[in-house]
Parts: structure tokens; sequence; C-alpha cells
């Protein structure tokens, strides 16, 4: 073995403290000013964005649907026109699917998970960037088409033919489905990003039967995600080519099939909701255990759950399409399958709720919006039990009964958990924590809105009234239950206000917190609230799922990584033994030049497809220079073997 | 600032900075592509066989099935590739820089051919893409096909300026190269049923 | 304890729903089926509700509890619990199934109708087997012989809609490409609202129709009224009416039997004003409401197919007068 040099500086015993801090912040941070915010590699950094722009869209596309209950507060209200609803209620849904709910929770990983496991940045840095540009694009291309009265229109899962070319001429679609095109790209490069990450960066001794459950969960939604997206972008890219240039795989009359479409969507379709469930399920793992202070009961079950959960989420798309006419057999296996589904979210559910009996539970407000999630969720999930057997669908189907279900489950089994989260680690993003009593405040607001909003939905559903509609007669029983959904509505958005100021005020004015003010037992409170630039000055090495209960503040450390260049270890995949020092990327600028090519590109394809003949160019020249090594300013290290 | 003094436990100074295969991050990457392109390959061709089977004939008539022969021509030479694909492999891991960068220009050379014959493949399929959606899928499936050969073909002429400048030497340099070698693999194994679905199923169906 | 409270609060209005009925509700109604759906439901209701009950008192005795300790209880109750919804969910699959199959186990007795869904109404024929001139073609609006099991076949001309008469049964889409058909057995004489249920486009909002559930004499007359051409026009004002009607742009669309207005591309106007409603199921059948669908279409259903046709005065009075002479 090739002798050390011993020019190269590492850290150790020799070089630990502030001297370590300084070198080691020089290495890793980016430069100042709006050309290195552009160029950032830092996940933390990209993180954040991530966070506000998906809580941006969760504003807007939460203001269409106060505007959408301000419609239907009366029956045949003239406040909105036909028109503008059909392309707001579209909006809404393709915003907080595709531009909230998914990215949110990726966002969330993004900056969490590095931290969680004892790492200094994320794998593929600059791909981490290009995918928030991409998603940032398409979220505005989206808006500034629907602001121009460009919106599209033909609902969030744009059914053809209604969304073929003949029947929605013009350009409308052709957004929805390119900005498909730019989410499905940016959630990709997340999700391999994410799953490189989780495989290969934990820290020394995390075994993956002591990774913590937020982790399995976004591992298990990273590889559902690889499986899942590239349906629903071959889907819109059909599409795309059909109003394009001429295809007709949608097309009855030529050979081509309506419901190919269904089936390409829904095999997205279905696991996008557990996309977005299963790491809410890892946030509340986390919530439960800190607030519990012991660790989750029968930690394998719930990772078998999250594993069988995932699996199982791509055998029940059918669901989706009971009504369509395809043989029963069929329909029967899908309910069987739709049901057994329940069984790993029963067992999750289980495990939480014994874990708060064991433990001894103190109730700060990430804790309150674990048990609106548990009390919330599990009447969604029932539902879903409901909606399951194929003679109550093909009644309750594409009624307001459907429209309880899944925003009974979204917002009570994403959206609370989330709203926990953000609570629960803004202390660790800001360095400052939330104000307790808002934050009971808002809690109590948005629970009771919510419930008030959409539990009438269920009866209006079941009284006959249809989804989509931008009127309904009077006279049909539906006019009182309507306007309590309104009603409630506003006091839900009340309490999201109520939040969000919270938020923005804590950010300033909030009691500042340590390193771990939870007294929580991962390793994202080992370090600083919030993290420095490098995240750890030293990597840990952990023994037990519950490093900082069991180690407390003696927390090993490895030596040994360079700290004049950026490095990071990898390790191995199930033992987590040390691999390789790995060098994580300066920060570019190139990510993004190559969003804006390709995102320009993706854009002028809905007026021609030469331009992805012509947009090749620049995108490939943006990619080579992003590609391109970098001359370093230290020298190589010389090979060891 | 931790004051207690931290609690050194191991050191990592020895690990390598590079690795081949599972090993390095590029892998993953890589493998991470190969999935969701091949989830892409598998959801397109369950579309094929899905509105085949709602035809009686397939292609349905009027029309005949492509020709077989720029299609045949392609598979032969993409098979013959995989001799320098092994090659280049082997001698980026071992460190070889003259020999890998000969075999670059002949794979870039061999992707330049096979998109010459992909163009003729187009050329001969007996019908367009607006024809039916029988056309519109064979047409789908050799265009999917084609951009992976494309943007394969660009990575290989990339690498191969690359490593002709002073960055030839950089270990890091023949990691690449063995990652698009594996890449390359993927591209003619996927490229085998589609092959099969094309020119093939069309004449038994 | 306030949050039990609430809890008990809004899970009450659920025990309101099995006695929830309305002209386009799903329980209590009157089809063949009913009595299947409703014990389907039920069933389903309770055991949700029992699962439901059962959860939120776990989660109450944990948040509640102050002890530590006892983990062999939980392993055990874990195992339990998991048993319970297993066997739970199979038996809830197999209830479903069970009575899916019933409900597709219906006799044909040889009534077929066939529904073309357009945007946005609905093109209705009825046909008799063998007997091609006795097919009758109507719109917007469905007569149902009780206790006689109709075989619907749905077919679109354009997207896909989807036919569903809450009261009487499920749904089935309309799928451009394909035939699907539903089979349908009204049990009660009645009058029940059915409305289009999936989304469609534009005025999906407005595509309803009227179906009157009557006994089999009085619907036969019904048919046979139905076969018979449009009625004479008698008065002056009808016989302008009837000029414009047939002459001019309406024809262009509309059929009317017995006239030369023979346009197959917008509804049947044969026996309009016998109809209970205009557009669709969009107003009631009188004469405000005429007038207003006649001077503006658009103003009234907003993108409808219907062009304005920019009617004078007189000709307005004329033309309303006419059609609502169709009976």
């Amino acid at each position: 073995m090739t002798d050390l040099d011993p020019d190269l500086a590492r850290d150790g015993p020799e070089l630990t403290g502030e001297e370590l801090h300084r070198r080691l912040t020089l290495a890793w941070r980016r430069p100042a000013g709006l050309y290195g915010w552009l160029s950032s590699t830092d996940h933390k950094e990209i993180g954040k964005r991530y966070i506000v722009t998906a809580f941006g869209f969760l504003l807007l596309a939460g203001v269409l649907g106060l505007v959408m209950r301000a419609q239907l507060a009366r029956p045949e209200s003239g406040l909105i026109s036909a028109d503008r609803y059909n392309q707001i209620f579209t909006m809404h849904g393709t915003t907080m699917m595709f531009l909230f709910a998914v990215p949110v929770m990726e966002a969330v990983a993004i900056y969490v998970i590095p931290l969680m496991l004892g790492t200094r940045n994320t794998a593929f840095t600059r791909l981490n960037a290009f995918s928030y540009w991409m998603y940032l694009f398409g979220g505005i291309m989206l808006w500034v088409a629907f602001a121009l009265n460009v919106g599209p229109d033909a609902g969030w899962f744009a059914y053809t033919p209604l969304s073929g070319p003949e029947f929605s001429p013009g350009k409308r679609v052709d957004i929805w489905a390119q900005m498909i095109t730019f989410t499905e790209v940016s959630g990709l490069a997340a999700a391999v990003v994410m799953a490189t990450t989780i495989l290969k960066q934990r820290a020394p001794g995390m075994t993956l039967a002591k990774m913590p459950l937020f982790a399995w969960s976004m591992l298990v939604v990273a590889l559902m995600i690889i499986f899942a997206l590239p349906a629903v972008a071959l889907d819109s890219g059909m599409l795309i080519s059909d109003r394009l240039v001429g295809t007709h795989f949608f097309n009855p009359y030529e050979r081509g099939d309506a419901l190919l479409w269904q089936h390409l969507f829904w095999f997205f379709g279905h696991p996008e909701v557990y996309i977005i469930f299963l790491p809410a399920t890892g946030f509340i793992s986390e919530m439960v255990a800190t607030f519990s202070r012991r660790p989750v009961f029968a930690y394998p079950a719930v990772v078998m759950s999250l594993i069988a959960t995932g699996l199982l989420a791509f055998g029940l798309w059918v669901h989706h399409m009971f009504a369509t006419g395809l043989p029963r057999l069929g329909y029967a296996f899908y309910t069987a399958a739709s049901m057994t589904v329940a069984i790993p979210t029963g067992i999750q559910i289980f495990c939480w709720i014994a874990t708060i009996w064991l433990g001894r539970p103190v109730y700060r407000v990430p804790m309150l919006w674990v048990l609106g999630f548990i009390i919330t969720f599990v009447i969604g999930g029932l539902t879903g039990v409901m909606l399951a057997s194929v003679p109550l669908d093909l009644q309750l189907h594409d009624t307001y009964f459907v429209v309880a279900h899944f925003h009974y489950v979204l917002i009570g089994g994403a959206v609370f958990p989330l709203l926990g989260a953000t609570t629960y680690w803004f202390s660790k993003f800001t360095g400052r924590l939330m104000s307790e009593a808002w934050g009971k405040v808002a809690f109590a607001l948005v629970f009771c809105g919510f419930h008030l909003t959409f539990f009438p939905m269920h009866i209006t559903g079941m009284l006959g009234m249809p989804r989509r509609v931008y009127t309904y007669p009077a006279g049909m029983g539906w006019d009182t239950l309507n306007l309590i959904s309104s009603i409630g509505a506003v006091i839900l958005a009340a309490g999201f206000a109520t939040f969000v100021v919270n938020a923005l005020v804590s950010m300033r004015h909030g009691r500042v917190a340590g390193a771990n003010p939870w007294s929580a037992p991962g390793l994202e409170w080992a370090t600083t609230s919030p993290p420095p630039v490098y995240n750890f000055p030293h990597i840990p090495a952990v023994a037990s799922r519950t490093p900082l209960w069991d180690e407390g503040e003696d927390l090993p450390v490895m030596t040994g990584l360079r700290v004049d260049e950026r490095e990071h270890l990898t390790t191995t995949v199930i033992e987590a033994i040390p691999s390789v020092r790995e060098p994580s990327p300066h920060p570019s600028l190139w990510p993004l030049m190559s969003a804006i090519a390709i995102g320009v590109t993706f854009v002028a394809s809905i007026f021609t497809p030469w331009a992805l003949v012509v947009g090749l160019v620049p995108s490939a020249i943006a990619l080579l220079i992003w590609f391109w090594p970098k001359n370093s300013t230290v020298p190589p290290e010389p090979t060891i073997e | 600032m931790m004051t207690p003094p931290p609690r050194f436990s191991g050191d990592l100074a020895h690990l390598p900075t590079h690795a081949f295969g599972h090993r390095s991050l590029t892998w993953w990457g890589i493998i991470g592509f190969m999935v969701i392109e091949g989830t892409f390959f598998a959801l397109t061709i369950a579309a094929y066989f899905y509105l085949m089977s709602q035809e009686q004939s397939w292609p349905p008539p009027p029309f005949l099935p492509p020709n077989l022969i720029a299609g045949t021509l392609f598979t032969l030479l993409m098979l013959v590739s995989e001799i320098p694909n092994t090659m280049i492999k082997k001698a980026a891991e071992a460190g070889e820089l003259r020999k890998v960068r000969v075999l670059l220009l002949i794979m870039t050379a061999i992707g330049l051919a096979l998109l010459v014959i992909r163009g003729f493949e187009f050329n001969s399929l007996n019908i367009k893409w607006y024809d039916n959606a029988y056309g519109s899928i064979i047409w789908a499936l050799l265009v999917l096909h084609t951009t992976h050969i494309l943007t394969d073909w660009g990575d290989t002429a990339v690498l191969a300026m690359l490593m002709h400048t002073r960055h030839g030497i950089e270990a890091r340099r023949f990691i690449d190269v063995s990652e698009n070698a594996l890449y390359w693999r993927f591209v003619w194994l996927v490229w085998l049923p589609i092959y099969f679905l094309i020119y093939w199923l069309t004449r038994l169906a | 304890m306030k949050r039990l409270a609430l809890l008990v609060a809004l899970l009450a209005p659920l025990f309101a729903l099995t006695g929830c009925h309305g002209q386009q509700a799903v329980l209590g109604g009157g089809g063949r089926d009913e009595a299947l759906f409703g014990g389907l439901w039920q069933v389903f209701l309770i055991v949700t509700i029992v699962f439901y009950l059962v959860v939120l008192a776990g989660l109450t005795w944990a948040v509640l509890r102050r002890r530590e300790g006892g983990e062999p209880v939980v392993r055990t109750t874990f195992y339990v619990w998991v048993g319970v919804i297993s066997l739970t969910l199979i038996g809830l699959s197999i209830a479903s199934w069970l009575v899916d199959r019933t409900m597709n186990r219906a006799p044909y007795t040889g009534l077929t109708v066939e529904i073309t869904g357009h945007q946005w109404w609905w093109d209705v024929r009825y046909i008799s087997p063998g007997h091609p001139d006795q097919t009758l073609r109507t719109s917007n609006e469905l007569h149902l012989p009780v206790g006689v099991p109709v075989q619907v076949i749905l077919k679109s001309a354009d997207v896909i809609h989807s036919f569903w008469i809450p009261n009487l049964s499920g749904k089935q889409d309309l799928i451009p490409g394909r035939n699907n058909d539903i089979v349908v057995t009204p049990t009660k004489v009645g009058i029940y609202r059915s409305q289009c249920a999936e989304y469609c486009g534009l005025q999906h909002a407005h595509m309803a129709f009227d179906v009157t559930v009557e006994p089999l004499s009085t619907f036969q007359q019904w048919w046979g009224d139905g076969l018979l051409p449009a009625r004479v026009p008698a008065t002056p004002e009808q016989k302008a009416g009837y000029a414009y009607v047939t002459t001019r742009e309406c024809a262009t669309c509309h059929n009317i039997t017995g006239t030369p207005a023979t346009g197959q591309v917008a509804p049947d106007l044969t026996h309009f004003a016998s109809r209970a409603t205009i557009g669709a199921g969009t107003f009631p059948m009188n004469r405000g409401h005429l007038y207003a669908w006649l001077a503006d279409p658009q103003q009234a259903k907003p993108g409808n197919k219907m062009p304005v046709i920019g009617l004078e005065p007189d000709q307005l009075h004329a033309v309303a007068a006419y059609l609502e002479s169709l009976k």
C-alpha cells in the first residue's frame, strides 16, 4: 500500500474544531451573490428552494380551490363561466398533483435525507440542481399559460378523446402534456439522486436494518417513481404526438383505442398516490418516535409494509376504470388487490398507535398533526375500501363521494404529516422554532375547516352530485351541503394562512433552537441548526437505529476525509462499510443552463416538432459543458490501491 | 460547536478515491437510467401488444410488414459492435489509454454507420406514423430506440474527444468509458425484442 | 376529549345516509338491484365504522395511558389485528364479488334501447328486434316499463360520456369505438333524473335527462304515440313556425318526423313538447325557458352546438308556438 501523502490535509485529531470548520467551509461553500445562488449544488439550498416553490404552488392551487367553492356555494351560480371553471378545476388538480404533492415530498427528502444519513451532500449534486430548475420551469410554463387563458381544461387526467386533437383544439392540452414532460424529467432525476444517496452514502454502521424509517420510505418511493413516471411520460408523449404530428394512438377510427390512455395514465396514477403517501408515513414514523420517546414499534413490520405497499400499488390501477366495460373477472382481481393494499397500511397505523401507547408521549405541535393524520386519513382509507368494491364504485365513481375520499387521504394522509414535518424540521432548516401557540391555532383551523369542507361531500355524492361540474341545479338536495363545504373551505384557508404566517414570522423572531430541540434520536439532530455548509465536521458512525439516544453527546466519528477538496464517503449497500472517498462536484451554472436549453426546446416543440431537432444543439452543448471535467486547482490525489 | 472532543472510532484515509462497477456512484446513475428507459420500452411494448390484441391481422390490411433488409443489417452490425465494446470496457478497467482511444474512435464510426442504416429503416417500414395506430406504434418503438442510439453515439463521440485531451489520464474518465460501454450493452439488448416486434411478429401474426 | 366529541358529531351524519334519498340519489331508488346495493352498502358502512371506532379507541387509550411497558400484549394484539383486518377484507371482497355476480345475471327479455352520447345531449333509439319500422327515436329522455329488464346499448359520437341513473343502477361509460351495454330493471314507478358522469367538456354539467318509469301498458302507449309523425300545425302562428323550422336553419340539424326537417346531428324534435326539460336537463320545459333558448342558446348553455340563429321577434313567437305544439 502506498503511503499517504502527508501534505494532503485530512480531518482527524490534528485537524478538528474551529480550524476544521474554517477549512471545510472554504472547501464546501459556494460563491456569494446571484451567480453563486444560481450555481449552488448544496442540497440544503436546493431543498429549501424546492420546499418554498412547492408551498407556493400549494397556495396557488389552494386559491383555485377556494374559487371553485365560491362558485359551488350556490346552485346555478353565475360567478365563474363554464370555460373558466373547467380550466380552474384542471389547474387545481394538475398543480396539486404534479407541482405540489410529489415535489414537496422530494423537497423535504433532499434537505433532510443527507443529514439523516450522516453524509455531506446528496449523490449527483448537479443533477439535483437540474431537477429543481426543470420543475420550476414546468410550473411557470403552466401558470403563465393559465394567466393567458391558455390553461388546460380537460381535467388533471386529460382523458382521450376529449383531450385529443379533435375535441381540444388549440394549445391548452399541449401545455398540460408538456408540463408533464418537465415534471417527469425532474421527478426521475430526483429519484435517481435519492435512491443512490440512500443506497450508497449512509454513515458507516448504518446498515439497511438500522436506517431511519423516513429513509426507507424515500427509498421505496424513489424506486416507485422510476417505474411509474415513465408511464405518464409515454402517455403524454403519445398525446402530444396525436395532437401535433397526426399519430393515432388514441383514435378509435384509425385502429387506436381511447382506453389505452386510461391504462397508461392509471398505471402511473395509482402508484402516484402512494408516491405521495409513503413519504408522509415516513414523516409520521420519525415524529411518532421522537415525541413518544421510543423507537417505532416493530420496525421490521413497518419496513415490510412500505415495501409491500410500493409493490402492490402497481397492481391496482384498473379500479379507476370499473365503469369502462372491461371483463368482470379482471375487475374481481383488482377489487381483491385494492383491498389487500389496506393491510400494510393497517399495519403501519397499528405500529404508530402502539408506539404512542408504549411510550411517554409529549404533545408538541408536530404530534397534534400526527393525531390529526390518524383521525382523518383512516376515514379516507376506509372510503377507499368501499370504492374498491365494484357494485359500490359503479354508483359512487365520478361523484363527490370520490372527491371526499381522495381529499381525506391526500390532505389527511399527506398534507397533515407534511405540516407536522415542516414544524418538526423547521428548526433544522432555519435555526428557530415555530410558535407553539400559533401552531395549535393553525392546526385547529385546518382540522375543523377540512372536515367541514369535505365530510359533507360524502353525502352530496350519495345524493347524486357528479364531479367536475361548474354548476348544479337547485332543488336536488345539494344546496345546503355545498354551502357548508364552501364555508369550511374558508376556515381551511384561514388555517393554512395562519401556518404560513407563523413560518414566515418565526424565521425572524422564533425562539432560537439548538442542535436538537426535540431531543430526537436521528443524525440530522447531531449537527447545528441550521447545519454548516458541509453538514458534519467529521463523518459520524452509528451502531443503532437511534444513535443520539444511545450515544448521546459522544457520537463516534470517522477521520481521514480531505478538507481542501470536496469529498464525501460512499459505503456498501447493505452493511454500510466504508467504500470509496467520492469527490463531490463543485457549484456549476450548467445545470441551470441545460434546464433553460431543454426547457425552451420543450416549450417550442408544442408549436412545431422541428423544435426538437433545432433545440438539440444548444441542449447538447449545455450538457457537454456540464459534464466536461473541470481543471482542478488542487492536484489530484495519487491513485491508492 | 461540539465542546467535548470528538470520539474518533475509525479512519477513512486509506480508501480509494474511485472504483469501477457498483462501487462507483456513476454506475448507480447509469443503472438508474437503464431501469427508467427500460420501463419506457416495456410500456411501449405493452401498448404495442394492447393495440395488436384488437386487430385480426397485424399489420392491418392493406399494409405490408416492414422490409427486412435494413432492420436485419442494423441488428447484425449492432451485435458485431459488442466485440469492440467489450474490448473497450476491459481496456478502460485496465487503464490502457492508447487502446481506449482507438476503440472509442471505432465505436464512434460504428455509431454513425448505425444511424445511417436506421435512416434506411425508417424509409422502408411500409407505413407512416399517421396512417393508423399500428403505424404510430411501430414508429414510436423505432423513434424511441433511435434517440438512444443518437444520445449514446453523442456520448461516445464526446468521450473519444475527451480521452484525447489531458483529462484522458484521470482515473474517473476511465470509469466514464466503462459505464458508457455498459450503457451500449443496454442499447443493443433492448433492440433485440423491438427488432422482433417490428420485423418478425408482423410476419407471423 | 374534545377531539372525541368532535368525532361523534362528525360521525352522526353518517347514520343519516342510510335513509337519504332524492331524485338522483344512490340509495332508496327504484331499481331491481337497489336492495342488493343498499345491503352491500350497509355491510361496508357498518364494518368500516366499526374499524374506525376501534382505531379511535386505540388511539385514545394510547394518548391517555400513563403507564409504561406492555410489549408482549402489544405483540399479540398486533397479530390479532393483522388477522382480523385480513379476514375482514377477504370477506368484503367476497361479498362484493357475489353481489356483482348477482347483479350481472339479468335475464334479457327483448327490450333494447340504444343511446348515443354527444357533446352535450343524448340520442335515444328504442329497438324492436325484427321490426325496424317500430324503431322510435327521441332525445334527452327515457321512458321505461316497470319490472322489465332493458338492455341499454351505449355508444358515443365524440368523447367519453357516462350513463348513470343513480336511482336505478350503477353507471357505465359511453366510449367511442366501443359498444358497452348495461341492463337496467326499474321496479318502482316514478320520475328519476340521470346525469352524465364522465367529464366530457364544456357543458358536462348540463348533460342530463329525465327517466319516466311507468306501467307496461302506459309505456307501450307512449311508444306507439312516439311513432306517429309530428302534429300538423293548426293555428296561423304554428303554421308560420312550421314554415320557418322546416325551411330555414333548424332543418339542417334537427329531425321532425313527417316534415321536411330531417337533420340527424341534433336532438330529435318530433315530440319535443312532451319532454320535461329543454337542453338535456338544463331547463324545465315551459314557455319562458323555451323563448330564452330559442333567442340565445349560447346564453342559456354556453358552448353548446346550437348556434345563435338571430330570430326576429315574430319569428321567435312562431317557432316557439310550433315547437310547443309538438306533443
